[in-house]
């Protein structure tokens, strides 16, 4: 095709992808990533510990969690992902980004300030009490033009693409875009209450009641997970795997058919969140059914990510940026086959409202997005500023066992601490009262809450070390380890 | 008339008609006749430019 067949002399008429703004974008991930991390640490250890609580309104939990998950989601998600999707469109698509610098820029700029205001919102009492999206209708409105330049600088660029077809990676960042907008639309309708009388000006009220409310917000709450989390990320999967390890995708067919089942079936599996409540059964069990279909794309997803490495497995063993990526797969794998499971009605019984959520929640985040991430990350830094290489490999291996370290004793912790949970709630003796207090509950989860924190410091160190290795690579050194040639896997 | 038809057959029957969609989907995709065009575009970021558009 026209770029296997470009010759030197027409690299004149063309323009220089625009990479100023991804280094922006990498760098404030960074910076995010870590302070997401340490303020979920934190969170974790005030369970653990009330008095960390400080008997200060704004550093109790309720105000610093929403500091938490936006941090990571919007924060480091949100930089990772556009960073990425502007390199990666640019560079499948052949063309530089649509708007320029300036435009790009602007959008960098404006999502951060976005960031600092919500979570400054958030420590001051603002929320609208909808999980994940508890900025205000003000900041919905910053969040909503800063989102449409977004999808302009990225349809833009494919618009003007000069390689014909879209590569799926693409198609999945499209995704990702259109049904964040039309979600973040859709569950963020509210009245201000300044239009009723209200001395505040930055409180709202829902435009919906009762269940209504409830399902509006769990169709978001859910797609977030499945659309930001998964297809987002998935992009990330289809570009960074192939990329770093020299092959291509396992089956372009298979990643066609992944990517349909999964647009098909994400969107109906929400009420899953609201099992045994006010919600119709019928719409219940139709979010349960949804639900298990999507083993279908989670399977998909999880074998062209696994295969592309079949014949490469070596690089497992020699390259831990790789190693980053594939237990990324593996992760996801794992938590989109949990998911489902839990969705079904009687286990959801067990486990609904339990730590057990939390810790299926973290393998994906942590297990799945952060891991996956990092690998691009990784990739990225060395590409960006011109190395050959990260500064050091032996410090992606130390962060990457750190961080499997911690993540392992985050999920194993709620696992255990989750299900006894369950079963202690619905325990009852002879007479059929209920055989625990809820205190005695709390009380026995202590233990596990302690094991959980200390998992999710070590994932902080792991961070640590990323950001360290990425200052000396930006520096321009390189760590003795990797003078002598390392591997042939690593170019 | 035409109402009749999408309020009693077609909206009923909106799973059956996705699930169609579906699977004409996954037929086109696993055609033999697609089969070396598709894999094609698999070399996409392969052969890509690391620093200018072309």
């Amino acid at each position: 095709m026209s770029a296997t067949h470009a010759s030197a002399g027409t690299l004149g008429d063309a323009a220089p992808y625009e990479d100023g703004v991804i280094r922006k974008f990498v760098l404030a991930a960074v910076f995010w990533g870590i302070v997401g991390f340490l303020v979920g640490d934190f969170i974790a250890w005030q369970l653990a510990f009330p008095a960390l609580n400080l008997d200060l309104e704004w550093t109790t939990f309720g105000r610093l969690r929403p500091v938490h998950t936006s941090g990571v989601i919007f924060a480091f998600g949100g930089c990772v992902l556009m960073g990425t999707s502007f390199y990666v469109v640019q560079r499948t698509t052949r063309a530089s980004l649509f708007g320029g610098s300036g435009f790009a820029t602007f959008i960098f700029w404006s999502w951060q300030a976005m960031i600092v205001a919500a979570a400054l919102s958030y420590v001051l009492g603002g929320t609208q009490g909808r999980e994940y999206a508890e900025p205000e209708w003000w900041l919905d409105l910053w969040v909503t033009v800063n989102w449409v330049c977004y999808l302009i600088a990225f349809a833009g660029t494919i618009m003007k693409r000069k390689e014909p077809h879209i590569y799926v990676a693409n198609w999945f960042y499209m995704a990702f875009i259109l049904t964040i907008a039309m979600l973040h639309l859709g569950n963020n309708l509210t009245v201000p209450a300044v239009l009723f009388g209200a001395d505040e000006w930055w409180k709202s009220y829902s435009l919906f009641a009762g269940v209504q409310d409830a399902m509006t917000q769990w169709w978001y709450g859910h797609n977030a997970v499945g659309f930001y989390l998964t297809a987002g990320f998935l992009a990330i999967m289809y570009y960074f795997v192939p990329k770093r390890a020299g092959r291509p995708v396992y089956s372009y067919r298979l990643s066609i058919v992944h990517f349909w089942a999964l647009i098909f079936l994400y969107i109906w599996a929400g009420p899953h969140h609201l099992h045994y409540t006010a919600l119709p059964d019928w719409a219940q069990t139709l979010g349960m059914t949804f639900s298990i279909m999507l083993w279908m794309p989670s399977w998909g997803g999880m074998i062209n990510g696994l295969m592309t490495l079949s014949g490469a497995w070596d690089k497992l063993r020699t390259d831990p940026v790789m190693r980053f990526l594939v237990s990324s797969v593996a992760f996801y794998g794992m938590s989109t086959f949990e998911g489902p499971m839990m969705s079904i009605k009687a286990v959801n019984s067990l486990s609904h409202y339990t730590d057990w959520t939390v810790g299926h929640v973290h393998s994906g985040a942590l297990g799945w997005v952060a891991f996956v991430s990092f690998g691009a990350l990784y990739y990225l830094v060395p590409k960006l500023w011109g190395r050959n290489e990260v500064y050091s490999l032996k410090l992606v291996s130390l962060h990457f066992w750190v961080s499997t370290v911690g993540v392992v004793l985050y999920i194993t912790a709620m696992w255990i601490s989750g299900i006894m949970q369950g079963l202690m709630w619905r325990a009852y003796d002879s007479l059929g009262f209920l055989q625990y207090s809820f205190i005695e509950t709390v009380e026995a989860m202590h233990p596990y809450y302690v094991i959980r924190a200390l998992g999710g410091a070590l994932f902080v160190v792991g961070g640590l070390i990323m950001a360290y290795n990425f200052y000396k690579t930006i520096k321009g050194d390189v760590a003795e380890e990797a003078i002598r040639p390392v591997t042939a896997g690593a170019r | 008339m035409l109402e009749t038809l999408v309020n009693e057959v077609l909206r009923p029957l909106w799973g059956l008609w996705l699930m169609v969609l579906f699977l004409g989907i996954v037929f086109w995709a696993y055609r033999p006749k697609n089969k070396d065009r598709f894999e094609s575009y698999a070399d996409i970021p392969l052969r890509d430019d690391e620093d200018k558009e072309r």
